[in-house]
């Protein structure tokens, strides 16, 4: 303390306090959720481990729809464009968010990515995270509904193991049941009550793109979301 | 991984109180952090050691407060214990997550300049 003045003092302030620290992401997202239900857009968010056939689920859902809908994409890749340049290939308008090293996907990344699209007219918009089941499960991006892709080669106690991504999940689907056959230490029934433990309620679907198995129950799945989430009229594509 | 990006924003939320307090550096900050949050302690306080150097947390520790889970059935006022189905074992209805996911900078402790 200066002898003169006392200047040079601080006081120590004591602050109560409850920011929540993933607020401002979560302030982003729901202004995203806003404009996605206004436009009538369903937005999706589809997370799983790299290989759990995301990809392929969007180019297979595309397949089936046949050009009914119109589907964008927004695709996290790490360091190349290879998932946007399939989505292309079958249709999709896509974007790929190069994320470099970061392991999820954020509202922000989420709202530059949109910025240059047409994307107000699309029926669906998936926004393929960033292949990984820890890190997208915090990060809330303004979608509908959060899907888990989990496939039946990653074994069925993940969900236990990954409690976070699965409580958050609205919809997990069990990928690649063509492979079954060759699994016989994958117990479905095994899957089922790894999922009950962290889901409260377990919702999930099983399918293959490779055979199209489990593709007509997912489109009922979007349709019935699509019809739950978004103003009446465009959801019957009225409006 | 995403531990940086959570101390990022625990950083900004500083910043906000420190110009609302007009104070100059940080000397406590307390976070709580629900052991279901899906938040590593030992790599936020890690994150928290490289991230605030060079600016006005620059030294100041991080006091992380665990949170345990409690996943409760909210219809029947009872606990639901871990490991079995997530479901009420009275009335059998899905369990509520009550307390675990929090990831929340409850307490600052800013030197402001006297006047």
């Amino acid at each position: 303390m200066c002898d003169d003045c006392g200047c040079g003092d601080t006081e120590k302030v004591p602050l109560k306090l409850e920011v929540k620290l993933l607020s401002a992401n979560t302030a982003r997202a729901q202004e995203l959720r806003r404009r996605f239900t206004q436009a009538g857009v369903l937005a999706l968010d589809l997370m799983g481990s790299p290989g759990s056939g995301k990809t392929r689920l969007l180019e297979a859902t595309a397949q089936a729809l046949g050009g009914t809908r119109r589907i964008i994409a927004l695709s996290g890749d790490l360091a190349t464009d290879h998932d946007g340049a399939r989505l292309r290939a079958a249709g999709i308008v896509g974007r790929t968010i190069t994320t470099g090293t970061a392991c999820h996907l954020d509202a922000r990344q989420v709202e530059r990515a949109l910025e240059p699209l047409d994307w107000q007219g699309a029926d669906l918009l998936v926004i393929e995270n960033v292949g990984n089941l820890v890190c997208p499960a915090l990060y809330d991006l303004g979608q509908a509904a959060k899907i888990v892709a989990l496939s039946v080669t990653e074994g069925e106690d993940k969900p236990e193991k990954y409690p976070v991504i699965f409580r958050e999940a609205d919809l997990v689907l069990l990928t690649k049941t063509d492979l079954l056959p060759h699994l016989p230490g994958f117990s479905v029934e095994a899957f089922a009550r790894s999922l009950s433990r962290v889901m409260p309620t377990p919702r999930w679907l099983p399918g293959s793109a490779q055979t199209g198995e489990g593709m007509p129950a997912w489109l009922d799945w979007i349709a019935a979301t699509r019809a739950a989430t978004l103003p009446i009229g465009r959801a019957l594509g009225t409006a | 991984m995403h531990e940086a990006s959570i101390v990022q924003a625990l950083l900004d939320a500083i910043d906000d109180q420190l110009r609302a307090q007009g104070a100059r550096s940080v000397s406590a900050v307390r976070v709580r952090l629900g052991q279901a949050s899906g938040v590593e302690a030992d790599l936020l306080a890690w994150a928290w050691e490289a991230l605030r150097e060079g600016g006005p947390c620059a030294g100041t520790p991080l006091e992380l407060l665990p949170v345990p889970v409690r996943w409760s059935c909210l219809r029947c006022e009872v606990d639901v214990p871990l490991g079995g189905p997530l479901r009420c074992p009275s009335c059998g209805g899905p369990a509520a997550l009550v307390q675990g996911d929090e990831i929340v900078l409850d307490r600052l402790v800013l030197e402001v300049p006297d006047v």
